[in-house]
């Protein structure tokens, strides 16, 4: 019985933090729309609902009542997993997000190295998808796909060992925590701007696009994939493009803490700023999608393996250097 | 304590199907995905006995890197040709199961001998390496045993890593004729007077383009 109990707990922990997760992806589609529309002075979609809010349910209806098709010569297992494993990674990431001081569903010892675990098995969802569509669009858009965000977890990597080396601690608390006094952006701002250009790689999102590129590779991946199978790819890639951000704003911008920690500010709970600052990573997503035109392939792989990674290991050994020299290395 | 000994018994079994299944299945892709799920449940075990952060390293580097290789490269080859030539012809089969049992008699003995050692004779292995405290967590005490008493190692092994690295790339690099590249300093620093040339045209003379 005390077993059962304490199951239930769990779920009803897990759902109160998925539901959020899920309608907040809703959500973020239309506010990407809408910021798209906004940039190229557009209306962007505004019928359903109060400003259109309520638009991504009424694509989720639709997506629902679509018919799902197979392709007579896909591989039937691994086509239909490839959703279904993209759309569970970018949900279990979320478990060791922290909302406010004790506020998380897993606070384990190796939380950063959870989520980057976790987003570097993202590209099997891709892989998969692409292979086992047998078709040459999505095999071509998986392939380019693989091959960018493996390169770009490599500075990502790279970009997580600055800030560890701040922190001197894995866990996602203890980093949130060490930036009471400074928020990890300041320091270290030109790791951010790595970082986020990296997450937009990552992420596949426009400027690098290229594994969706619409003009030469249909859409990459997903060519295949119709009704709820396609929607669960679109899910599973604003969830991850979410976490990105949650990521970004853990790691540089302080997490859950207020900007100042003044009376007023203190009373707004932890997890209204993380939000706060989770949106506004987002809506610079969303504005470099409108403003900025696709990298060429050539250009994407350049700019990660010759500048990004040999950028950041220098950042690194700079830190490192400057920690050590003035006694500031985290101890235990 | 219940629940984890049925935690360990459901990644153990799925390891070791999953193992078999690499070696059986037909397809090579379905062997490399099958290899994946095997990785995934055997750093699902190094986290059941505390060793968390190996198990999120062999997910990163095992699955999150090598895997993805390992799929390029069986997507990329032309299986199924392969595959008949490996199988189906009676001359090469002779040829590779006894290769195959060979290596895999050693790996056996091999892992006797560890297994054994480690059971029978545990003053055999470094005290100092198996020592662990509850208070730091365990990357903390890899740290530093890792960066002080076998920091020459650690380094010797970072270098054979990049010498091997180096080693691959110097194998498989060829300069090939004829490629066309494109210089990025010279595409920024090209000048509007450089590309463009207004001409007047007169009626009926046309313009000699020098090309």
């Amino acid at each position: 019985m005390e077993y059962i109990n304490l199951v239930f707990e769990e779920v009803y922990k897990i759902l109160f933090l998925l539901v959020p997760v899920l309608v907040s992806v809703a959500m973020i589609v239309w506010l990407d729309r809408r910021v798209w529309a906004f940039v190229q002075k557009r209306q962007g979609p505004n019928v359903v609902g109060p400003f259109g809010l309520l638009q991504s349910l009424a694509d989720a209806l639709k997506y629902i009542f679509k018919e799902i098709i197979i392709p007579a010569s896909s591989n039937k297992i691994i086509f239909i997993l490839a959703p279904i494993i993209t759309m569970t990674l970018a949900l279990i990431a979320w478990a060791v997000i922290p909302f406010g001081e004790d506020q998380v569903l897993a606070n384990i010892n190796v939380g950063i190295l959870y989520i980057f675990a976790v987003s570097s098995l993202g590209v099997y969802g891709i892989i998969m998808g692409g292979w086992a569509s047998n078709s040459k669009y999505p095999f071509l858009g998986s392939i380019r796909s693989a091959a960018q965000m493996v390169s770009y977890e490599v500075s990502i990597g790279i970009i997580i060992i600055n800030v560890l080396l701040c922190v001197g601690s894995l866990n996602l608390s203890d980093i949130v925590l060490a930036q009471q006094n400074i928020w990890f952006i300041i320091p270290l701002f030109p790791m951010f701007v790595i970082f986020f250009i990296s997450a937009l790689a990552e992420t596949n999102r426009p400027p690098f696009d290229l594994p969706e590129a619409e003009a030469e590779l249909v859409a990459g991946y997903q060519t295949e994939y119709s009704g709820m199978m396609y929607a669960m790819f679109w899910l599973g890639e604003y969830a991850n493009i979410l976490l990105m951000c949650a990521l970004g704003s853990i790691l540089f911008l302080g997490g859950w803490l207020s900007p100042i920690d003044l009376y007023p500010f203190n009373l707004i709970p932890g997890a209204i700023w993380l939000v706060l600052k989770i949106l506004l990573l987002f809506i610079l997503f969303a504005l470099v999608k409108a403003v900025v035109p696709r990298y060429r392939y050539d250009q994407l792989m350049r700019l990660g393996w010759k500048i990004f990674l040999p950028f950041s290991l220098t950042y690194v050994v700079l830190t490192a250097s400057y920690l050590f020299y003035f006694n500031l290395l985290p101890t235990l | 304590m219940l629940a984890h000994a049925i935690f360990f018994y459901v990644f153990s079994i799925i390891a070791v199907i999953s193992a078999i299944m690499v070696t059986v299945s037909k397809n090579t892709v379905h062997s490399v995905f099958f290899l994946i799920l095997d990785f995934i449940s055997i750093s699902c075990l190094f986290i059941m006995i505390g060793a968390e952060f190996l198990g999120m390293i062999m997910l990163i580097v095992y699955v999150g890197a090598v895997a993805v290789l390992f799929l390029f490269v069986v997507m990329m080859l032309n299986v199924a040709q392969q595959k008949n030539q490996w199988f189906n012809s009676e001359s090469t089969t002779s040829s590779h199961i006894p290769v195959g049992l060979i290596i895999s008699t050693i790996i056996f003995f091999e892992l006797i001998i560890v297994v054994g050692g480690w059971k029978y004779k545990p003053e055999l292995s470094n005290p100092n390496t198996t020592q662990s405290s509850n208070e730091i967590s365990n990357t903390h005490s890899l740290g530093q045993v890792l960066y002080t008493d076998y920091i020459h190692i650690f380094q010797i092994s970072g270098m054979i890593l990049l010498i091997a690295m180096i080693g691959a790339i110097v194998l498989t690099y060829r300069r090939r004729e004829g490629v066309k590249t494109q210089s990025y300093l010279k595409q920024i620093s090209r000048e509007r007077s450089e590309g463009i040339e207004v001409l007047e045209v007169q009626s009926n003379k046309g313009v000699k383009i020098d090309d």
